[in-house]
């Protein structure tokens, strides 16, 4: 038996639980080899019991690495379709109860089946929140329509029934800081997504370098979170989210939405939140 | 008939017809449809073809002109930077316009030849090139599912190259903007507004069912222009 190959588990304070040094016996200064042989033979590592050292022959039945933690072999889901936090007709006569269905039941639901069935398939993207996927995946502006999922939540929850209106508090006095006024902001907002080409969305930010409110725009599933900006509100310019109560007259959606679908208060509330991040200026009790 | 809409919009001002005039600026008008709006059933339902053609198309024909008219002052008035930046609104309603007069040529009811498989030059490049009608119809449908967002699936001869391809523009990007040597055969329009109302948002059912009604014969005679 040479002395490598002892099972002596040393807990000195430099070392990590998986190294295994040998420790001085005793016996072994003293020079009573004989002696040590014995000893070692006897002793139980009793004092470090808790911590078995690895044995290289498995037991009966016992399968290596068993300790460690397996990974699920069929993972199934990451996201789930959330709701909208109101009835499909809470909407009504603005969002009609079958748009709320369609879009909500058939796109969006859609956009989370293939975003499971997409990471279904990629180990790489396991375990990323959903804003962190958005940021890891963005390719270049491409991202895949999947990525709509984490837009459609947001847009769900930017409208409220019985919502428009002006905005209150804080958010109301940040927006004539940076607009001018509520009118000018809500002109600019309601140009802004008529004269948007294509598939798109339409954006109010809170810009972190700037330290001010913007309205930005981006196209397909693209979201602001990648330029790193905290959006407030958002309007899917889609021609799937009015096609079927307005037809074409998009105009007539976009103001619809400025006076009675918007939510300010969830925009409120996301400013509140935002403020945790980005020092809006002078040092002021916090806006909600 | 085919219904003659909205009046042609040529001045948008009196004092704007003057110097039209002048500079003799060719404006633009909604070019009328060869067959009744219903006449596509139930591949593309009525509703659909009167919004697609008396709202969509003239929408893009309006802002075109609108454009072209600001376009033209600008140049007048030597002020690059308004020109450039005009630029984006009149490719895509100029885009708008001559993708959307295509795409009326394109198609045609069942009862006057739509989905009638080309014959002649046409059918026999197909062939060569993909195999067969039905291979390049799945692959045409596949690129136009894949779209995002809003844009065409076409089928193009290079006539440089004089050989068959079939691309996808984005928005309303006319096809020259993928190959300036590409003529257009069949452009299909992926936009929502296309098929919506019908088949909601199952975007493949709208594909399959769209060559029921597409006018081969349009599209063969410009082949057949375009490489005797």
């Amino acid at each position: 038996m040479s002395w490598s190959s002892s099972n002596y588990l040393c807990l000195s304070s430099s070392s990590s639980v998986t190294q295994f040094s040998r420790c001085k016996l005793p016996c072994e200064s003293e020079g009573q080899r004989g002696k040590c042989q014995d000893l070692n033979r006897a002793t139980n590592i009793s004092a470090y019991n808790s911590l078995k050292p690895p044995s290289f022959k498995l037991d009966k039945g016992q399968r290596r690495n068993d300790h460690v933690l397996k990974k699920p072999r069929n993972i199934s889901a990451y996201y789930s379709l959330k709701p909208p936090p109101y009835k499909f007709d809470a909407l009504e006569p603005y969002m009609s109860k079958r748009t709320l269905e369609v879009h909500w039941g058939e796109h969006h639901r859609g956009y989370v089946e293939s975003l499971n069935k997409y990471l279904g398939k990629d180990d790489i993207l396991y375990g990323y929140t959903l804003d962190e996927l958005i940021r890891v995946t963005y390719n270049n502006g491409n991202p895949l329509p999947e990525y709509n999922v984490w837009n459609h939540d947001f847009f769900w929850e930017s409208m409220q029934p019985g919502g428009g209106n002006l905005p209150i508090l804080g958010l109301l006095e940040q927006i004539e800081k940076d607009f001018g006024s509520f009118s000018n902001f809500r002109e600019e907002f309601i140009e802004t997504a008529l004269t948007l080409f294509g598939s798109g969305w339409v954006w109010l930010v809170l810009k972190r370098n700037e330290k001010r409110l913007a309205i930005a725009t981006t196209t397909n599933a693209v979201t602001p979170l990648v330029w790193d900006d905290i959006p407030l509100l958002s309007l899917d310019m889609w021609e799937h989210s009015y096609y079927l109560d307005y037809k074409n007259d998009k105009a007539r959606y976009v103001n619809v939405f400025m006076d009675h679908l918007v939510s300010w208060n969830a925009a409120l509330a996301r400013m509140a939140r935002a403020q945790s991040f980005v020092n809006l200026g002078e040092p002021k009790i916090p806006v909600a | 008939m085919a219904l003659r809409t909205l009046a042609t919009r040529k001045t948008l001002g009196a004092f704007s017809t003057f110097p039209q005039q002048l500079r003799g600026l060719q404006t633009f008008t909604l070019p009328d449809l060869a067959y009744d709006y219903g006449a596509l059933e139930p591949a593309i339902s009525g509703d659909i073809m009167q919004l697609h053609h008396q709202k969509h198309h003239q929408t893009y024909i309006t802002n075109y002109n609108k454009a072209l008219e600001q376009l033209d002052d600008a140049i007048a008035k030597g002020d690059a930077s308004t020109a450039v930046k005009l630029q984006s609104a009149i490719k895509f309603n100029g885009g708008g316009h001559v993708n959307h007069s295509i795409f009326w040529k394109n198609l045609a009811p069942t009862k006057e030849g739509g989905g009638e498989p080309p014959h002649g030059s046409l059918g026999w490049a197909i062939d060569q090139s993909y195999g067969s009608v039905e291979k390049l119809i799945a692959k045409m449908n596949a690129e136009g599912a894949a779209v995002q967002g809003s844009g065409w699936v076409w089928l193009a001869v290079d006539k440089e190259l004089k050989r068959l391809v079939v691309e996808t523009t984005a928005n309303q990007d006319p096809l020259v903007t993928k190959g300036p040597s590409l003529v257009p055969l069949i452009g299909i329009d992926v936009w929502e507004h296309a098929y919506y109302l019908q088949y909601k948002n199952v975007r493949p059912d709208y594909l399959k069912n769209i060559w029921k009604v597409i006018n081969w014969k349009y599209a063969s005679e410009i082949y057949e222009k375009e490489c005797p």
